[in-house]
């Protein structure tokens, strides 16, 4: 197939086109081995005491965000992406923040009831 | 008449219609399942002192789920990579290896909500707890056989040791004030688990559905309309990244905190 059927975009580089995606071949098995064996870390690290359950929450959590951010930064190419697209997860970061903050501040002004 | 960038990107976004399409479908994918992480949290932190459980799930299991689902997103990413490059081939071997993942996922899953499903707490009319899996050979219409743990209270249960020695229960019908399984039904916990890890499945088996439409019965679009195909192969690659992403959140957060 040539490549003249890949797209193309005006005015700036093509982080698709069939020269750059062979270039991330290797980047892209270099992640999948990153998420592995941050996997296993995840689970190494949930087996020690680190002295409270929220320290190990913390690191669990920072683990995962560390492995979210591979996976949308390179699998789905996010660092590289058009700005329609961050525009777009601009009001989703907004929202899923509030959505957050709404939860963490409801429990902090004590104002759910415990549930059983 | 044509729908416009269809296939080719639009000059201004650089983006076709389908990759604008998926990307506003993922954002509103992430407000759905934040939804039910923020519900998880409330009933985690406003859960009365010792009736959140810990180690109810198997961490092996999910541990295996996790590299499956990580395995399934570099052959997804290598399968659109490979049609970039032209490589028909190698694209329906990469995403041949993505279902037999997701397949390998849910069956996987299925066995952990089936081992979920067996489990019982029989409360005795003396007031002690049976809890273990159903011996469906060993259970009669007079006894119940669960292969066990005796407790005296629910807070025995919430924080099982890993390694506890496993007895074979007997119990008379007649002295069961009440039995239960491990469904969502029995506790707020195993309410979120089945939410999340259900909601989760299902966007497995819609994910696998389309990939599998496009990899078999749509692979001819690939001979008429590489363009086309690629596009397809991408949008439905990068739902498949997000179902992964879920996962890697769901898995610390319901196994192993």
């Amino acid at each position: 197939m040539s490549d003249t059927h890949q797209s193309s975009v005006a005015g700036g580089v093509d982080h698709n086109s069939a020269e750059e995606v062979r270039k991330h071949v290797r980047t892209y098995v270099i992640i999948g081995a990153a998420l592995m064996g941050g996997t296993v870390l995840t689970v190494w690290a949930s087996l020690i005491d680190f002295g409270s359950r929220e320290i190990n929450i913390a690191i669990a959590l920072l683990i995962a965000s560390v492995k979210g951010f591979l996976v949308v930064g390179f699998f789905m190419h996010l660092i590289s992406e058009k700005k329609m697209i961050y525009s777009i997860l601009v009001f989703t970061v907004f929202f899923f923040t509030a959505l957050m903050y709404l939860t963490l501040w409801s429990m902090e002004r004590g104002n759910v009831i415990q549930i059983h | 008449m044509e729908i416009p960038y269809a296939v080719k990107p639009r000059p201004d976004t650089g983006l076709y219609n389908a990759k604008l399409g998926i990307w506003l479908f993922l954002a509103s994918e992430v407000m759905l399942f934040g939804a039910l992480f923020s519900s998880y949290i409330l009933l985690r932190v406003n859960a009365a002192p010792g009736t959140w459980p810990h180690h109810w799930l198997n961490i092996w299991l999910g541990m295996t789920n996790t590299l499956v689902l990580i395995l399934s997103s570099v052959t997804v990413v290598m399968a659109w990579a490979s049609l970039k490059m032209g490589n028909f081939k190698r694209y329906k071997f990469c995403q041949a290896i993505t279902l037999l993942c997701a397949v390998a996922f849910l069956c996987i899953k299925s066995y952990e909500y089936h081992d979920k499903f067996i489990h019982y707490e029989v409360v005795l009319t003396d007031g002690r707890i049976a809890d273990g899996h159903l011996q469906s050979a060993e259970t009669t219409s007079n006894t119940v056989v669960l292969e066990g743990i005796w407790a005296t209270n629910h807070a025995e249960l919430m924080d099982p040791p890993l390694h506890e020695n496993k007895i074979k229960i007997e119990i008379p019908r007649n002295q069961i004030k009440s039995m239960d399984n491990y469904g969502p039904w029995h506790n707020t916990y195993t309410a979120i688990y089945f939410t999340l890890t259900g909601l989760h499945a299902l966007h497995v088996i819609g994910g696998a559905i389309v990939i599998f439409a496009i990899w078999g019965p749509l692979a001819k679009v690939w001979e008429k309309d590489p363009e086309r195909y690629t596009n397809r192969v991408e949008v439905s690659g990068l739902f498949w990244h997000f179902v992964d992403l879920v996962w890697i959140f769901l898995f610390p957060v319901l196994y192993l905190l």
